[in-house]
């Protein structure tokens, strides 16, 4: 008899230093559905899919795979693939310059006589885009279709391969409403022909009107799979699967008291993104007051960060089309990262390994870089008076390493990111943004950075924290702002925010 | 106390484990030069060759030094050989045919130089044209430049003494009756002097915020040991002519670029934007100003050492220049600035110029073909970057 379910997932664990990224999770797809994954940022939806389809490999992970009735032991995508395995990320993984056809049998051409055959690649390819009815010129360089094509011809590519499982890793997230219309038909009709979807997705409107099984995660873990013809896949159903979490008490108190005055304004930021011509921030307005933690919740690619970085100076660029910064009391959009800090505005990077330290320095280079004028008599840097410094700093804010001479690169992700914060705490701002301070960290880091927010505040200063994580922006913040697709969708007082309030602001729906 | 006490042995065995990448080059110089010193018979260590050596390193040291900046910035510049050539000849055209005073000769060439820098810069920071490709089509325009300037006249042949005496002359001595040039040694001494000094203070600091520092035994033995190397060196001159101005020239110049690079604002951003542009950045390091710093600061001393290789050579040449960013780049990478930058010094720079200049000058010394030069100056310098790479991934 043949088994109902094409894949499932048995008790897969998958742990990362210091963090459980996935606990016993149990996952079953039908044979032919469409089946969505949902979950908060870090619920482990991605993780899954990567120890799916090889990325980590057998081993790595405890449990087993069982694909088509046996156990896999996939130590590739390319093993995953031979399966009949593809996954369809975010970023697509086409090369822009060279032609749709090429692009679709790239890595498994049609050979003939030991030559790659290009005629037949061309019809086969013609065929491929067929199926997912993209009526363009196969010799086209892929860099000349959008964004919403160039994912038709990534499942072109999958289907060249015969895959039987096509995951789709919010394919929708930066699609237009048409395109994404017509991917989710597209998906219907991938159904018609046998194939099975799994789809990851915030969008719970797109979940409920194409999923036939729905699966929620929730820190590493399976809470629940609905059935859509029996169960309840109301999105207020799945929201309340998603959060559903009693708050601990990891977060420390502090003295409730009156706030000053308004420190930090924006007011109606639009900004585009010039490399897509896309509106990444609209009508933005936001402020924090003296002795104020405020929240910026929102799901990734809701556009927090863009916004941070617009504000701390514009370093990438974007194109700002309205709306201003009002801080001290003047209104002023900062021309680079350097005009902000002397204004007193700190922002600590979301990717310290990426744009927030520099790896191969020292814990004493780190922590003076950003105020080096402070440590300068005349000409040259007072290394006695940086050693203070940074022995200071290392002691107050607890940075774990045998002395101020470590390299960053071999400190903890805690600990590089005390770094960070004390780097940041030098340069004596009014104001810090901190972006994702505790991603990646582990708990007890965690509430040393809690902590430190706390006293920060308490000294007057007020920070903006971005927050992926739920529980951290309603334990921490005074007031709190939600963020989805680039517009505030809501401002909360920390004591009316729930976790379902703000996951429907988040996800924006009503 | 008992657990910190490590036997003599196993310190220097722990040390040379740990530095093992700093001291290969020192031995690798020291390698080289008795290799040279046994084939010749005892000519490469006489006091006429080292003081030929010190001459001929200056102008590639002068370059390696400029290029450690950009390297450190991982940019590269290949267009420094032929500025150095244009701008040589440049200064002997000013010099021979319009009459110009060598100082203001020199000043102006100076400034050319300035501006040759502020183009490749621009061009690199403003216009965003990778480094490579702005200065691969600086080899055309300079080399184009240099055969331009030197069209009527072919070979100038320059005659200015105070010109010529900058990689020709020494610094002067005092009268003496012991036939070797007293201030060289009274330079050698107080070298040694202060080299002592700033190291004891350097470890009493060091020792005052409890960092690690060497035992005392070794302190002491790498102060003889650096000691005696700078007395030999010096004694060495001393009983020839004395130091040559080009070896004072590039000292200067060495001074000034290692305080700036381990002492200043400059130094710790050029380090940053290497280490990861995008951290400095964000930290308020204008990373396009750095950048078009450092490209100022190679063509000014592509000018520099375009006007010591005009000064040895006592003429400028259409030829002149010709593989000097070679040189150059390799001395720095062999002096370990770090293929993926963020990584370098400036004093190392010139131990990786003294190994190139110590390989052509010893091989010049047997006679050994140009040819077979060449290839072993690029298999010495695979070498010595293979090895900095696999012991840096480590």
């Amino acid at each position: 008899m043949e088994n109902e379910y094409i894949l499932e997932m048995r008790n897969i664990t998958k742990e990362f230093p210091g963090v459980k990224a996935l606990d016993n999770v149990n996952f079953k797809v039908r044979k032919g559905e469409i089946h969505c994954l949902v979950g908060e940022n870090g619920a482990g939806k991605s993780t899954l899919m990567k120890v799916l389809s090889g990325v980590w490999k057998y081993g790595t992970y405890t449990g087993d795979i069982v694909y088509e009735g046996e156990v896999q032991k996939f130590h590739s995508i390319a093993d995953s693939e031979a399966k009949g395995i593809a996954i369809i990320y975010q970023e697509l993984a086409l090369f822009p310059e060279l032609p749709i056809y090429e692009n679709i049998y790239f890595g498994h051409e049609i050979m003939s006589a030991g030559q790659v055959n290009w005629n037949e690649t061309i019809v086969k390819a013609k065929e491929m885009l067929q199926k997912v009815r993209l009526n363009v010129d196969p010799s086209m360089p892929v860099k000349r279709l959008n964004t919403g094509n160039q994912q038709l011809v990534e499942i072109a590519k999958a289907l060249s391969k015969n895959c039987k499982l096509i995951i789709f890793d919010e394919p929708t997230s930066s699609l237009n409403e048409d395109d994404s219309k017509n991917l989710l038909d597209i998906m219907r009709e991938l159904k018609e022909q046998g194939i099975t979807c799994i789809m990851i997705s915030h969008k719970l409107r797109e979940v409920t009107a194409i999923a036939d099984t729905i699966t929620v995660l929730r820190d590493g873990s399976t809470i629940c799979s609905l059935d859509a013809k029996t169960d309840d896949i109301s999105e207020s159903n799945i929201i309340r699967n998603m959060v559903g979490r009693s708050i601990d008490d990891v977060y420390p108190k502090r003295e409730k008291h009156d706030f000053g005055e308004v420190m930090f304004e924006i007011k109606n930021l639009t900004v585009e993104d010039p490399k897509t011509g896309r509106e990444i921030l609209k009508n933005v307005s936001l402020n924090v007051r003296k002795g104020e933690i405020v929240g910026l919740q929102g799901l990734m690619g809701a556009g927090r960060t863009e916004c941070a970085l617009t504000v701390f100076g514009n370093p990438y660029g974007y194109k700002i089309k309205s709306g201003e910064v009002i801080m001290n009391g003047k209104s002023k959009m900062f021309k680079s990262p350097k005009e902000a800090i002397k204004s007193g505005l700190a922002y600590v990077s979301e990717d310290r390994k990426g744009n927030g330290l520099v790896l191969i320095q020292d814990i004493r280079y780190n922590t003076t870089l950003a105020n080096l004028k402070a440590i300068a008599s005349g000409l040259s840097i007072d290394s006695n008076k940086e050693i203070v410094i940074a022995n200071k700093y290392k002691d107050e804010i607890n940075i774990k390493a045998p002395s101020i001479e470590q390299k960053v690169n071999n400190l903890s992700g805690g600990n590089q990111q005390k770094v960070q914060i004390a780097k940041w705490l030098f340069t004596q701002p009014k104001v810090l943004i901190l972006d994702e301070p505790t991603r990646g960290i582990d708990v007890g880091a965690k509430l040393e950075i809690y902590t430190l927010m706390n006293k920060m505040v308490e000294e007057g200063m007020c920070i903006i924290m971005i927050s992926s994580e739920l529980p951290e922006v309603l334990g921490m913040s005074d007031r709190l702002y939600v963020m989805s697709e680039g517009q505030i969708t809501g401002e909360l007082d920390a004591s009316e925010a729930t976790e379902e309030k703000v996951m429907k602001m988040a996800i924006n729906s009503d | 106390m008992e657990t910190k006490k490590k036997s003599f042995g196993s310190e220097v065995a722990e040390l040379l484990k740990n530095n093992v990448k700093s001291y290969m080059m020192y031995f690798a110089l020291v390698i080289i030069m008795l290799v040279f010193q046994i084939w010749s018979g005892g000519k490469f260590f006489k006091a006429s060759n080292i003081t030929n050596l010190f001459n001929q390193a200056a102008y590639v040291g002068v370059l390696a030094i400029g290029m450690t900046l950009i390297l450190i910035l991982k940019h590269i510049d290949l267009s420094v050989g032929y500025v150095a050539g244009f701008t040589g000849a440049l200064a002997a055209i000013l010099m021979q045919r319009d009459g110009v005073n060598e100082w203001l000769a020199i000043l102006i060439v100076l400034v050319v130089g300035l501006v040759i820098g502020l183009y490749q810069g621009l061009t690199v920071t403003r216009l965003g044209v990778p480094a490579f490709v702005v200065t691969l089509a600086g080899m055309f325009i300079f080399r184009g430049l240099l055969s331009r300037t030197l069209a009527e006249s072919g070979t100038v042949v320059v005659s200015q003494k105070g010109f010529l005496a900058l990689c020709n002359g020494f610094i002067p001595d005092i009268p003496n009756k012991l036939g070797i040039h007293m201030v060289t040694m009274i330079v050698g001494v107080l070298g040694v002097i202060i080299v002592i000094l700033s190291q004891i203070k350097n470890r009493k600091n060091k020792q005052k915020y409890q960092f690690e520092v060497v035992s005392t035994p070794i302190f002491v033995i790498g102060m003889i040991l650096v000691s005696a190397v700078i007395l030999a060196i010096c004694w060495v001159l001393a009983t020839y002519r004395g130091i040559p101005w080009s070896a004072v020239i590039v000292g200067v110049i060495l001074l000034i670029y290692t305080f700036m690079l381990s002492k200043t604002k400059l130094g710790r951003y050029i380090y940053g934007i290497g280490g990861n542009d995008q951290a400095a950045e964000l930290s308020g390091v204008n990373v396009k100003q750095v950048t078009l710093f450092a490209f100022c600061s190679m063509s000014v001393l592509a000018a520099v050492a375009g006007i010591l290789y005009t000064s040895r050579l006592s003429s400028a040449t259409p030829t002149a220049g010709n593989g000097f960013e070679l040189d150059a780049i390799a001395s720095s990478y062999i002096g370990g600035t770090a293929v993926s930058g963020g990584v370098g010094k400036v004093t190392n720079a010139i131990i990786g110029t003294f190994v190139i200049m110590a390989l052509t000058n010893g091989m010049n010394l047997m006679m050994v073909d140009i040819s077979y030069q060449y290839i072993v100056k690029g298999l010495i310098f695979i070498i010595a970057v293979a090895f900095d790479v696999r012991t840096r991934n480590k």
